[in-house]
């Protein structure tokens, strides 16, 4: 399964120059904005070492030499990790996240830092400092085809796409082979609706499953971080090294058994519910006419079908923003200047300097959310607000109980309302109401801790890319990603096609899974 | 089959609350008075900065108070989805540290080693000592 070295196989390439074809991508695809920094040397470094171990045989696994990214509000010891926020700006963390070393003791080569949402608080990644990522698909030739534009040209670039959020630049960064997966962060659906938007495998694990340590937190009773690959044995592998109990997070459970995909055969002792909530009036029909065949697919190979329900789903994105707001109000406290971030220059008072350099760090929407949290947080509002809305949560995590001891094994239901849309069209609203809207099926499944993923199925009559999610029972990870690659299989999505603005540098990465990369001793 | 069954779904009105995405969301009920605002600007250090910002904050808290229609009687809240696990310690022994320098180099006001902090206890002029709005 895991083709590694092979000598004498074609195809075989160096790290350095896998390294080297994929930074040179990086540069021809910087109108996308999915980076933030780009650690070129560090990652030559890496590839060098990654050469010497292949050269005496001694490769660390399936991840050494491999490129990824990180989404910036990972720490990155020595690297800028800045959330897209003036308040960061500069910040060079002394350690590495737990997930980043993880990767790093595997040899994975770090590309750099991903563009987001400022602290990972949207759904379009429009809004962070260093400006809005955009959709490598606005390029693609399935999409510009559809809009009877000519493909070499510039001219409708007014037009592009957004990525979705908050972990655009993770996705755009895999979605344009620069990089085989990448870590996003998922509180709401972070990674799971880029990834839709994208035409990607987001996978948000079991809370608990994955270490928080060097996440710069937003809601830590709900983050995780996510893992946006291109294909679902990429996922598989990824989570298999950042899996397990982590002693600098005492949130995390110890795992007892290795993660390892088999491949599925027969679905017909498999049960699939469809939450018959999630069906509502703004779901484009597209998109439900795809969620309706996947269900299709499922019964016509022997698979249970059954319709489920979640009474309290209409309720969910409003507990969730009062969670959201408040946790958010508690984390961003530790910005006030004094021992990291920016600082203003006001000296009068620790209050007037915390204040100046907060109004100065953080952008309207941070802004917005804190003071929303902590009107919730209020002693007059405590109980109407904060605690009923962590009661509503019990409601909403014992509605997926109740569902899956009805016998259902894996939820399916769409990711994301619509296709991507243009960014001129997405900033029509503000970003509290478009988080409102996006994160309608994936926020219920952070309020419960499960595990979910977005598996990309079609593409939609204007050749965008459209997916679904799959939702499974906690710490059901490795069965949950069983029935994706199953059904990864079945619709054979189809790749980007992106060779006209790329050239051929592309050809060599096209079609590549992580797990077939052949390196070269 | 249960396409058919989707499909049917739609076309029955949908009772219940619906359109989450309402566009008819209320304004707020003007419970943000500026006693609230002065408040609130002091606990989170944070300012307001326009009236688009006290707005939004309006149609914040009307969206949240639809959580009022759920029935939460003898309902427990939740404060963690592993609540019925074991949290792992590590034992109190000191393994890492002694990098008080890579700390204090993240710092943009520094003495030997310490933190320097403008003087406390200095409260942040009331609303009505500064202008308003001054950053809109």
């Amino acid at each position: 399964m895991l083709g590694l070295i092979s000598p004498g196989q074609n195809g075989q390439i160096t790290p350095t120059e896998l390294c080297q074809k994929c930074l040179s991508l990086i540069k021809k695809t910087k109108f996308l904005n999915a980076y933030i920094t780009v650690s070129e040397e560090v990652a030559l470094k890496q590839a060098e070492e990654s050469e010497k171990r292949y050269k005496n045989g001694q490769s660390l696994g399936d991840l050494d030499g491999i490129p990824i990214a990180v989404k910036d509000n990972f720490s990155t010891s020595g690297i800028e990790t800045t959330c897209a926020s003036n308040m960061l700006k500069g910040y060079v963390p002394p350690y590495n996240a737990t997930v980043v070393q993880k990767l790093l003791d595997q040899g994975a080569l770090l590309m750099g830092k991903t563009n987001l949402d400022e602290f990972a608080m949207g759904s379009g990644s429009t809004d962070g400092v260093f400006g809005p990522v955009k959709n490598p698909w606005s390029y693609s030739k399935q999409y510009r085809e559809k809009r009877k534009q000519n493909p070499h040209s510039e001219s409708g670039d007014s037009d592009w796409l957004i990525t979705g959020g908050s972990s655009g630049g993770s996705a755009a960064a895999v979605s344009a082979f620069t990089c085989y997966a990448a870590l996003g962060s998922d509180t709401g659906g972070s990674t799971r609706n880029p990834a839709a938007h994208c035409g990607l495998v987001g996978f948000k694990p079991s809370y608990g499953l994955v270490s928080r340590h060097g996440l710069i937190p937003l809601v830590n009773s709900m983050d995780v971080p996510g893992i946006l690959t291109r294909y679902v044995d990429d996922a598989a592998i990824v989570l298999g090294v950042l899996a397990g109990h982590d002693p600098k997070d005492s949130t995390t459970v110890p795992i007892n058994k290795p993660l390892v995909l088999s491949s599925l055969e027969d679905v017909s002792k498999l049960c699939i519910g469809i939450p018959k909530e999630y069906l509502v009036p703004e779901l484009s029909s597209e998109i439900q006419c795809l969620w309706s065949r996947a269900a299709d697919l499922f019964e016509s190979e022997g698979a249970k079908v059954i319709e489920v329900s979640l009474p309290h789903t209409s309720y969910s994105i409003v507990c969730y923003h009062v969670l959201c707001t408040s946790e958010v109000a508690s984390n961003m406290a530790r910005f006030d200047g004094l021992q990291y971030g920016h600082r203003c220059d006001i000296d009068v008072s620790t209050e007037a300097m915390y204040a100046a350099t907060r109004r100065e760090g953080f952008n309207d929407v941070v802004r917005g959310r804190i003071l929303s949290g902590n009107f919730f947080l209020l002693k007059e509002n405590y109980e109407n607000y904060f605690v009923k809305a962590q009661k509503v949560r019990r409601l909403i995590a014992n509605d997926f109980v109740n569902a899956f001891n009805s016998g259902v094994d894996v939820l399916l239901t769409p990711t994301t309302l619509s296709e991507a849309v243009p960014y001129l069209e997405f900033i029509k609203e503000d970003n509290r109401t478009r988080s409102a809207q996006d994160d309608i099926f994936t926020q219920a499944v952070n309020m419960a801790g499960l595990p979910a993923v977005n598996i990309p199925i079609a593409l939609s009559n204007q050749g965008l890319p459209i997916g679904l999610q799959f939702i499974g029972r906690a710490f059901c990870d490795q069965q949950l990603l069983t029935v994706a690659k199953w059904f990864e299989k079945q619709v054979q999505f189809p790749v980007i096609q992106l060779q006209e603005l790329v050239d051929n540098c592309s050809a060599i990465l096209e079609n590549e899974k992580l797990a077939s990369v052949s390196l070269k001793q | 089959m249960l396409a058919r069954a989707l499909w049917l779904g739609l076309r029955v009105p949908l009772g219940g609350p619906r359109g989450f995405t309402s566009k008819t969301d209320p304004q707020g009920s003007g419970r943000i008075t500026a006693e609230v605002i002065e408040h609130l600007e002091r606990l989170a250090l944070v300012d307001f900065g326009s009236r688009e910002a006290v707005a939004r904050l309006e149609k914040a808290i009307a969206f949240a108070d639809r959580l009022r229609a759920v029935d939460t009687d003898g309902v427990e809240p939740m404060e963690s989805v592993l609540e019925d696990r074991c949290l792992y310690l590590r034992s109190d022994n000191v393994v890492e540290g002694n990098c008080a320098d890579e700390l204090l180099q993240n710092s943009h006001r520094v003495v030997e080693e310490y933190f320097v902090a403008p003087p406390g206890n200095i409260p942040l002029p009331k609303l009505d000592e500064q202008e308003p709005f001054p950053h809109s």
